[in-house]
């Protein structure tokens, strides 16, 4: 069966997009470390001209079809069957897009409080962004786990250099964590490549059929490297100390981006390569996610510094998307996919704001705010919104993602559904309380005359708003682009249960 | 024609927009202008709305697809029929006059425009509510008005009280929207549809049916009904979740006049009429909304008998009358609730402006013990809060009388199981209402003024924009009770029930089985006891103005209780708020944390560490020794070859 | 014609001497030293098995060896004395930088 398209665009697109920021980045060496400005713009160019060949990506993708686009395929190592192999489907496309433009508000955001080594900061920065945008296009098993694991180390090194005063802990934590499931995922990408006649080609792979038992040891194996990055509970504790520690960037790009891979290797491995085991595993999965959504939700309560509260919301968050991808149904599939993305805005989002007021206040204790809203009211009104969306109110991003993801999960569990939309009240609970503490009551110490953000950081929290709008009052342009490689992978899963004739249909209402 | 309904809601949405982006720099002290033009507006197309519902038009259309997932499908879309007229006038009347009325009771406020913006905000989002042609766009102008409500409320943000209760506010709620969203979910998992026609078309189909949740077996409809009433006992703050309203008074006045009287809170009522095809399958479920109503009713009525705060009074009478709407709902009389919903949002609405006259008048004083006399310097106000006061209370003709009276004369005849007994409690709180509310009258403008000579000096009446609305709301708040005149009354003086024949092709319209004569007794009786009522609360602060002091002091402990609202606030406090946090600290936080995935997260490589330690020991770093071991090694080597 | 075990004999014991020195003397200087004199012990070796052999090839190879160790004592006398300047000394027992 033909699983991939011709690419539409005529031009290597994928490619440019992953070597554009390396050789940006090696532009950057040549430049003198003095010349701070020079540096700045080079990286905000490159970054920008990045996201921008990226909206290419946005335009042109073929929405009516599940197919891989985009393809490239090249030899790589012969003797080991191993091929330089990209494409995109529905599923990884918009986080693509994600990544570039992330990368872009990190550069921003980062123009004035990276103070020290700014010439290696932004070339991390750039290797980073080339890495992740790797991961999400490898079709190659070996391409991708290079990728996975090429992503650790720029990551390592923004917490271990710029990071906080515990920033050694918090990266060795961050990478002997992700790494040590990695390997397991390492061990199951060979038994695979063993098993199916010597292939690390991931679409030749999720056509086979695989004994019960192995799923089920390869899909814990995959477990432990994806539960481990999204994170799952209870392998969530290097999150908050990641978060904590790391500089503004790379708690953003860490939170929009980073954790979202673990979701996106369920989606992309777990689910069609395994699907029995995944089937069999999904009422464990759904524990685990409600447990995540509750017990993250109810840490927050109990948090007393802003950083550290919205990490522990990630856990919350992500539970959500971990809920909706293992309901296995259309509604909490796209709900989970559309929570990563939002997850990514409004997260990404929460951590650039809190960089903005820690650049001017210089604390994360919550204690130490107050008032804020009486000094800073343009940036006090960008928060509401980020707040908002992270509650879930309709007509923000939340809402639909979460609704959705509630939808699918209460169709697969009554439990899991109405347990998990008790999330929502938690989530209401601290962040409300969080906004309270912050930004109202009498004006403390620390923020009198505190100047208001700036026309810089205004940009840069400003297409996180309109995303937040754009998703939560005509999400149809996100979702359309799932709605053909989710109904495959459910076909895939559910054994070809859902009808293909739902995605004519679907097709059809769109045009 | 159709596009033009779109405008209703939209044309306060670009006030807030307009008002949002430019009114702290450019607008300023003229941001009102816009927000009323955009609700006057609305107003006009509201009218006109509702002739073409008179000529017997009922508009259903999709605007746009939401979200489309899978199965699922759901539209920003508008229906307007009977009822959805009915709540439009409400809403845009009551907010076009809060909306001048703020003119003058917020100006040379600070945040002025932000206030005026929060206001079309919240416009847009009620009317996205009340004009929602499915379940989940009502849902989103529900959270909308939440949003706005959570706003106003906080909006003195720097008061902490204030922002408590805004966060209050909130969050109550979403316990409501708990159900209520599950409530959605099992309408999509039963009928395929969040649309308000196909799910109230085959409503019937599953009269009888039943389904399994959460390990129980109900009945389908009493589960589906009890749900979305979770979100209507939220919203119209309905025992047990009323604690938000009245702390929901930190917000300015006018916000309490719109929000908390006349247009939010009722949506909950309004939910429940809208569902009535689906509340009306079930008996259980229609018992439960009848005696929350009742029980709220009764609760928050006691509780307003003994409060000093102006507003706080009012927002008491507020639950209370709002419980009464739930009361008429649940005994199957959807129309008599709208009916109640309609008449109070005018004297409501008029009742609290009142107050944030008195308000202005006394430089923010609210408490009524140290009011008095006010009738002398606010004769218009005074006059208003009077007739108003009345009309709560059931006064013969005004417009109150006639929706109570219909209220309680369905309850005691509509057939519903529990109807006599809510009739009962509906009369008493309807004495208790009298009562309550002629003790706000008669201690702050009957008697001698008891505040300082700095606030009697400062006694002025309110400037015009205040005033007017006042005047205004009260034409309603005499004659908004006139559209439905019972057959009684109507049938000697040549009217007919013009909102119950209005209303029954949405709502239906019972007839209460009993005569003419039981009709009149109820009537008259509940009328007498509205007055005694009035009576008491004469006797008992103009004539014997000792008397209450006495009473306090001779049943205290009633009295703490009901003064301390029945320690419901201190009850949530101590079995949810505290213990959520405690765990959170010392469970989540203290032991699965700290002491359990940490522990084996940092124990691994601990562990690691102390075998290597151990392992360290042979580095002496001395080269010598190494060389030692090397030569050893390869004599042993040379030794083992040469011996083999 | 002296046979070649006198040679092997010769070359073990030089070896063993520079062995001995350099695991029992404690100057960076001496130790160099006995490294020496093993590497050339094994030169000894080396060469007295070429002339057994009746092939040049070992006696060229020799040369290069000593032409290599030459440079190798430069270095190694080099490192020996920055270390000493750093350390103020020349004993082994002070180096233990490695020590784990």
């Amino acid at each position: 069966m033909e699983q991939t398209m011709n690419n539409a665009l005529g031009f290597p697109i994928l490619s440019m997009l992953i070597c554009w920021p390396l050789v940006g980045a090696a532009f950057l060496l040549f430049i003198s470390r003095t010349n701070e400005k020079a540096i700045k713009m080079v990286s905000l160019l490159i970054s920008v001209a990045t996201f921008l060949l990226s909206i290419l990506l946005f335009s042109h993708f073929d929405k009516s079809t599940h197919l891989m686009q985009f393809v490239e395929r090249y030899e790589w190592i012969p003797y080991l069957n191993m091929h330089y192999h990209l494409g995109l489907d529905g599923i990884s496309v918009l986080f693509v897009l994600l990544a570039t433009l992330v990368t872009v508000l990190s550069v921003l955001i980062s123009w004035e409080s990276v103070k020290m080594k700014t010439k290696e900061f932004f070339i991390c920065l750039l290797v980073l962004e080339s890495a992740m945008i790797g991961v999400f296009c490898s079709l190659d098993f070996m391409l991708f786990y290079l990728f996975w694991e090429a992503m650790l180390i720029p990551m390592y090194l923004l917490i271990g250099v710029w990071g906080g005063p515990n920033r050694v802990y918090a990266a060795v934590k961050f990478f002997l964590y992700t790494l040590v499931g990695s390997v397991l995922m390492l061990v199951g990408i060979i038994v695979l490549y063993f098993y199916a006649g010597r292939s690390f080609n991931i679409l030749e792979l999720m056509t086979k059929a695989y004994p019960y038992k192995m799923q089920l040891m390869l899909f814990w194996a995959f477990f432990a490297a994806f539960a481990v990055k999204v994170p799952m509970f209870p392998v969530h504790t290097w999150l908050p100390d990641a978060h904590t520690e790391a500089p503004t960037a790379g708690s953003v790009i860490l939170a929009a981006v980073l954790i979202k891979m673990g979701a996106y290797g369920f989606l992309r491995f777990s689910l069609p390569l395994l699907p029995d085991a995944s089937r069999e595993m999904a009422p464990v999965m759904l524990a685990l996610s409600v447990i995540a959504i509750i017990y993250g939700g109810i840490i927050c309560l109990a948090q007393t510094d802003l950083k550290r509260l919205i990490a522990y919301s990630s856990v919350s968050h992500m539970g959500f998307v971990t809920l909706g991808i293992f309901a296995l149904n259309t509604q909490g599939v796209e709900g989970g996919i559309l929570q990563m993305l939002n997850h990514g805005i409004v997260t990404g989002a929460l951590f650039l704001s809190v960089g903005i007021i820690y650049e001017r206040t210089h604390t994360r204790v919550i204690a130490d705010y107050g008032g804020v809203a009486s000094v800073m009211p343009i940036y006090a009104s960008l928060f509401i919104v980020f707040t908002f969306a992270s509650i879930g109110l309709p007509a923000t991003n939340g809402f639909v993602g979460e609704f959705l993801i509630l939808l699918g999960g209460f169709k697969a569990s009554q439990w899991a559904g109405v347990l998990s939309a008790s999330g929502i009240i938690i989530g209401a609970g601290y962040m409300l309380w969080l906004y309270q503490r912050v930004f109202f009551m009498e004006t403390s110490q620390k923020v009198a005359g505190l100047q208001d953000i700036t026309t810089r950081e205004l940009m840069t929290l400003l297409p996180m708003v309109i995303l937040i709008f754009w998703i939560g009052i005509y999400p149809n342009t996100y979702l359309s682009f799932m709605h053909p490689s989710v109904q495959h992978l459910l076909e895939r899963v559910n054994g070809g249960s859902a009808p293909a004739v739902a995605v004519n249909a679907i097709t059809q209402i769109l045009r | 024609m159709m596009t033009s309904y779109a405008l209703i809601p939209l044309l306060p949405l670009a006030a807030f927009v307009i008002n949002i982006l430019l009114g702290r720099k450019l607008l300023k002290e003229n941001a009102h202008w816009v927000s009323i033009a955009a609700v006057a507006g609305s107003w006009v197309v509201a009218v006109m709305a509702l002739f073409d519902v008179l000529s017997g038009a009922k508009i259903n259309y999709d605007v746009y697809t939401w979200m489309l997932s899978g199965g699922f499908k759901v539209s920003v879309g508008f229906l307007i029929d009977q009822l959805t007229v009915v709540m439009l006038i409400v809403v845009t009347t009551c907010s076009m006059l809060i909306h001048i009325y703020s003119v003058g009771y917020m100006h040379g406020d600070p945040g002025y425009y932000r206030f005026f913006s929060y206001l079309s905000l919240f416009t847009f989002s009620m009317l996205m509510l009340v004009m929602a042609n499915n379940f989940l766009q009502l849902y989103f102008g529900w959270e909308g008005v939440g949003l706005c409500s959570y706003f106003l409320i906080g909006y003195y943000f720097d008061k902490k009280s204030a922002s408590d209760a805004g966060k209050k506010a909130f969050i109550v709620n979403r316990f409501g929207d708990f159900g209520f969203g599950i409530g959605i979910f099992i309408i999509f998992l039963t009928f395929g549809n969040v649309y308000y026609e196909p799910v109230f078309s085959q409503a019937g189909n599953f009269a009888n049916a039943s389904i399994n949740f959460l390990g129980f077996d109900v009945h389908l409809m009493t589960l589906i009904a009890l749900l979305l009433f979770c979100g209507s006992v939220g919203k119209s703050a309905q025992m047990p979740l009323h604690v938000w309203l009245p702390d929901a008074m930190e917000g300015p006045t006018p916000v309490s006049a719109l929000i908390h009287a006349a247009t939010m809170v009722t949506a909950g009522v309004f939910l429940v009429a809208r569902c009535s095809p689906i509340f009306s399958l079930s008996e259980t479920a229609l018992m439960v909304v009848a005696l929350t109503g009742a029980i709220t009713s009764l609760f928050a009525a006691t509780i307003g008998l003994v409060q000093n705060d102006l507003k706080r009074i009012i927002a008491y009478s507020t639950v209370s009358q709002l419980g009464y709407m739930f009361l008429a709902c649940g005994v199957g009389a959807y129309t008599a609730g709208v009916f109640h919903l309609y008449t109070h949002a005018f004297f409501k609405a008029l009742l609290f402006l009142c107050a944030g006259s008195v308000m202005h008048a006394m430089g923010g004083e609210l408490n009524i013990q140290k009011m008095g006399n006010l009738k002398k310097y606010m004769p218009v106000t005074y006059i208003t809060m009077l007739i108003a006061s009345f009309s709560i209370s059931g006064f013969p003709f005004l417009a109150g009388f006639f929706s109570k009276d219909e209220i309680l004369w369905m309850a005691y005849s509509g057939g519903s199981p529990v109807g006599k007994f809510v009739w009962a409690i509906g009369t008493l709180v309807a004495f208790l209402t009298a009562f309550y509310s002629f003790r706000l009258i008669f201690l702050t403008f009957h008697g001698s003024f008891r505040g300082t000579h700095d606030q009697e000096h400062h006694l002025h009446e309110s400037p015009k924009s205040m005033t007017v609305p006042l005047m205004l709301l009260c034409v309603g708040a005499v004659a908004a009770g006139w559209v439905g005149i019972p057959a009684l009354i109507g049938e000697q003086i040549g009217v007919h029930n013009y909102i119950a024949e209005f209303m029954k092709p949405v709502l239906g319209h019972p007839e209460g089985h009993g005569t003419h004569g039981e009709e009149l007794g109820i009537m008259i009786f509940s009328t007498l006891v509205g007055l005694s009522g009035i009576g008491l609360a004469y006797f008992m602060y103009i004539l014997r103005p000792e008397l209450p002091g006495r009473i306090a002091q001779q049943f205290s402990a009633v009295h703490r209780v009901l003064f301390n609202k029945y320690y419901v606030d201190e009850f949530y406090d101590f079995i949810i708020i505290r213990p959520t946090i405690w765990i959170a600290k010392n469970v989540l936080i203290g032991v699965t944390d700290a002491r359990i995935i940490e522990a084996i997260v940092n124990g691994v490589p601990n562990a690691i560490a102390a075998f290597s330690s151990g392992l360290r020991r042979v580095q002496t770093g001395l080269m010598q020794h190494y060389a030692t071991i090397m030569a050893t090694g390869i004599l042993l080597i040379v030794a083992m070859m040469l011996l083999r | 014609m002296v046979p070649l075990n006198w040679y092997l004999i010769l070359s073990a014991a030089v070896f063993m001497i520079g062995m001995f020195g350099f695991l029992t003397r404690k100057n960076v200087i001496i130790m160099f030293m006995s490294v020496e004199l093993m590497l050339n012990a094994v030169n000894i070796s080396l060469v007295s098995f070429s002339h057994y052999l009746q092939d040049m090839r070992g006696h060229i190879l020799v040369f290069f060896i000593i032409t290599v160790a030459a440079a190798e004592a430069a270095i190694g006398l080099a490192i020996i004395l920055a270390l000493f300047r750093n350390k103020q000394t020349a004993h082994v027992d002070e180096m233990n930088e490695m020590k784990g």
